[in-house]
């Protein structure tokens, strides 16, 4: 089927409230209305308001009942609206539902999959273009996932939602609207796990690291590179929460060089992460220091200037012109 | 029936008479005896529980306790008005529930001695383990009432929480959601005047029971102290909930006798005299001169309660003594469902680092109490 990025989600959150009825979404105008960018479109008028959930407007009320759900064997998908609004719920994710299984030593599970539209490039407000998956992926008990396709956005939901730990899904909100062909049925019969990294282009001189919605930046730049005679290896991490470090690693070694890109501001961000991890393993092989390529330490500017926060394919390859030159 | 904001529902007066409130004793007209005889064993063997658990911690048995001197009718008579199929969220000083819904008592103190984060399986009584973040366990009770209204379960779901929490958003978050979802949930406010050190009126100019108004939920306040009028209002509102009538806000009104928890000193911020003014409103001195005065007590059944209380006190004290520390390699598990690699990693490599014999590792902040 020929669908959006959008229209992948959808699909995949369809299929998941048929297999199994304990599955829930809750969300602010999620139901009529489909939620804002209309992932969860038609799904109320097929399931009915007691499956997909308009909840009054309050993210720690979300996130705290869908815990009390869960709590009851329920498989809640919660909507968060916007990136910017996932703070106030900060406490319940990181002090309840990350650290249920652990303070219960495995008795009690919360199999919450919280979805958040993140990142920028959409042109909009204040509080609607962040990228705040550093501060999850910092907290044990959490999984942090991050689609970059139609294909994967599919793929990694439904594997989300089948998990008994909690998992933070960043949507990047620019690639809503990209298209694919792809084939459900075969997504849902693909066993490639949930917290490996894929490897999206083959390259020998570089690696780029990137997810999410800088993923596609970064084949764009590795296409330019091979106009310019550089063959650049671009990994896309999928797993923020654990990091498949083996499948960066493997890549350096055979490389020597890594690039990491993120929209996130630089200063520890995952870039930090993966370029400590990958020092630690590949010291003998790196020809050149890794490098990071992400958003300014600012707060996310205003829309007419998220052109020069947000990385784009001259960014990284300057960045790739240094690892080459070093 | 008289207002209950500046009448809270009384049923037995601290000189143990009973008081004419014909609607509300109607409520617990099936107490005879034997329930009430059972209701002062209960306070009792409690007190006796958390005696116990303080002096653990003052021999460094424990690292902290969070004591319940004084609220032993707010938990038990509320605890009396569950049903097992019932579910229970509750704040950090409910060891007294647990208690009522059957807990293994020598598993009280196991949170607290730093061997766990949890004391009991919460499937194992219908109630969830401490929660030490204030009002968080609101919104959880919702949902699972929520849940359970899904179900078609025909239960309640009472969330036990202090005054101090009624100004998180949690718990403002969670009556919004109890109302519009019509939840079967009870929020039961143990109003004990105290924050650790910030008296009620810091936290509200009103009674704290007029917030559920707001919501469109129910509440009623009740004499904290007086186990009859706990136990009734509770069963009013764990009723309607079990009926289908949504969900209901029950303070009780009472004080914390202790500090805060073990760590704090409330000498310097309360008076002895406002203290000792609710020593004599002292809840098991009340139902004893109630059973007096209605002829149940004797020393038969005074010697009863104290051979309970000697035993189970006994075996709080030995089962926390006895408490082993945990292996190290319980540090790395449980944190995920499933194989985590970043967690694997340090697993190996912690145990690899032991068994190497470098370590003699110290306990960590030993002396050092929260």
């Amino acid at each position: 089927m020929i669908t959006t990025f959008a229209g992948a989600l959808n699909t995949g959150l369809r299929r998941a409230l048929e297999d199994d009825p304990k599955v829930v979404l809750m969300g602010e105008d999620i139901g009529r209305l489909g939620g804002v960018f209309r992932v969860t479109d038609t799904l109320q008028k097929d399931f009915g308001n007691h499956r997909v959930i308009d909840t009054p407007l309050a993210e720690s009320g979300i996130i705290g009942t869908a815990f009390g759900m869960a709590l009851r064997g329920y498989r809640p998908v919660c909507e968060i609206q916007f990136d910017g609004f996932v703070y106030p719920a900060f406490d319940q994710i990181v002090s309840q539902v990350a650290k249920i299984h652990y303070r219960t030593r495995g008795k009690v599970f919360a199999p919450l999959t919280i979805r958040i539209p993140c990142g920028g490039g959409i042109g909009s407000v204040e509080h609607h273009s962040e990228s705040p998956e550093a501060y999850f992926a910092h907290t044990a008990g959490l999984r942090v996932i991050a689609p970059s396709d139609p294909a994967d956005a599919y793929l990694l939901l439904r594997q989300a939602i089948s998990l008994d730990d909690p998992v933070i899904f960043f949507e990047p909100k620019r690639r809503y609207w990209d298209k694919a062909d792809i084939d459900v049925d075969a997504l849902d019969d693909d066993p490639f796990p949930i917290d490996r990294a894929r490897i999206r282009r083959e390259g020998d001189d570089a690696t780029v690291v990137a997810y999410g919605g800088m993923v596609r930046t970064a084949l764009t730049a590795a296409e330019i590179a091979a106009g310019e005679g550089h063959s650049l290896e671009v990994i896309d991490l999928r797993s923020l929460s654990p990091i498949d470090v083996d499948t960066v690693e493997e890549s350096v070694r055979r490389t020597g060089r890594l690039v990491i890109a993120h929209e996130a501001p630089v200063f520890a961000g995952l870039g930090a992460e993966i370029a400590a991890r990958v020092t630690e393993r590949c010291f003998y092989y790196l020809e050149a220091p890794v490098l990071r390529v992400g958003g300014f330490d600012i707060p996310y500017p205003p829309a007419k200037l998220e052109r020069h926060h947000l990385p784009d394919p001259d960014r990284i390859l300057a960045a790739v012109d240094r690892t080459l030159a070093a | 029936m008289a207002d209950p904001i500046t009448h809270p529902v009384q049923l037995v007066q601290p000189d143990g008479r009973r008081v004419f409130d014909r609607e509300h004793a109607a409520l617990v007209s099936d107490i005879g005896p034997d329930r009430l005889r059972q209701l002062y064993e209960d306070m009792a063997v409690v007190r006796r529980i958390d005696v116990e658990a303080t002096a653990l911690q003052r021999q460094g048995q424990l690292g902290l306790w969070p004591p319940l001197l004084g609220q032993e009718a707010a938990q038990i008579g509320s605890a009396h008005a569950l049903h097992p199929d019932d579910y229970v969220f509750c704040s950090y000083r409910e060891a007294g529930v647990a208690y009522c819904r059957g807990v293994d008592t020598s598993l009280l103190t196991r949170l607290w001695r730093g061997v766990d984060h949890h004391c009991w399986d919460p499937a194992d009584i219908n109630m969830t383990n401490p929660a030490i973040v204030v009002g968080a366990q609101g919104l959880h009770a919702t949902g699972y009432a929520y849940a359970a209204q899904l179900d078609g379960a025909e239960i309640a779901v009472l969330t036990y929480f202090g005054d101090g929490a009624t100004s998180q958003g949690d718990i403002a978050e969670a009556l919004g959601f109890a109302a519009s979802w019509s939840a079967p949930v009870v929020f039961f406010c143990t109003n004990n005047q105290w924050a650790i050190s910030e008296p009620v009126h810091v936290q509200s100019p009103t009674p704290i029971v007029r917030r559920a108004y707001g919501y469109g939920i129910p509440g009623v306040q009740v004499d904290g102290n007086d186990v009859l009028a706990v136990l009734a209002m509770t069963r009013w509102a764990v009723a309607r909930a079990r009926a289908g009538g949504g969900p209901s806000f029950v303070e009780a009104i009472t004080y914390r006798m202790g500090p805060h928890t073990t760590a704090d000193d409330p000498t310097r911020y309360r008076s002895a005299a406002e203290t000792e003014l609710w020593r004599r409103r002292d809840p098991i001195d009340r139902i004893r001169r109630l059973l007096e005065r209605e002829e149940l007590w004797d020393s038969d059944f005074e010697d009863r309660v104290q051979s309970r209380c000697d035993e189970i006190g006994g075996r709080v004290r030995a089962a926390t003594i006895d408490l082993p520390d945990p292996d190290p390699a319980q540090l790395f598990e449980h944190v995920y469902t499933t194989d985590h690699p970043l967690i694997a990693e340090e697993r190996r490599q912690y145990a690899a680092y032991l068994a190497a014999g470098e370590s003699d590792a110290p306990p960590i902040a030993e002396g050092v109490r929260a």
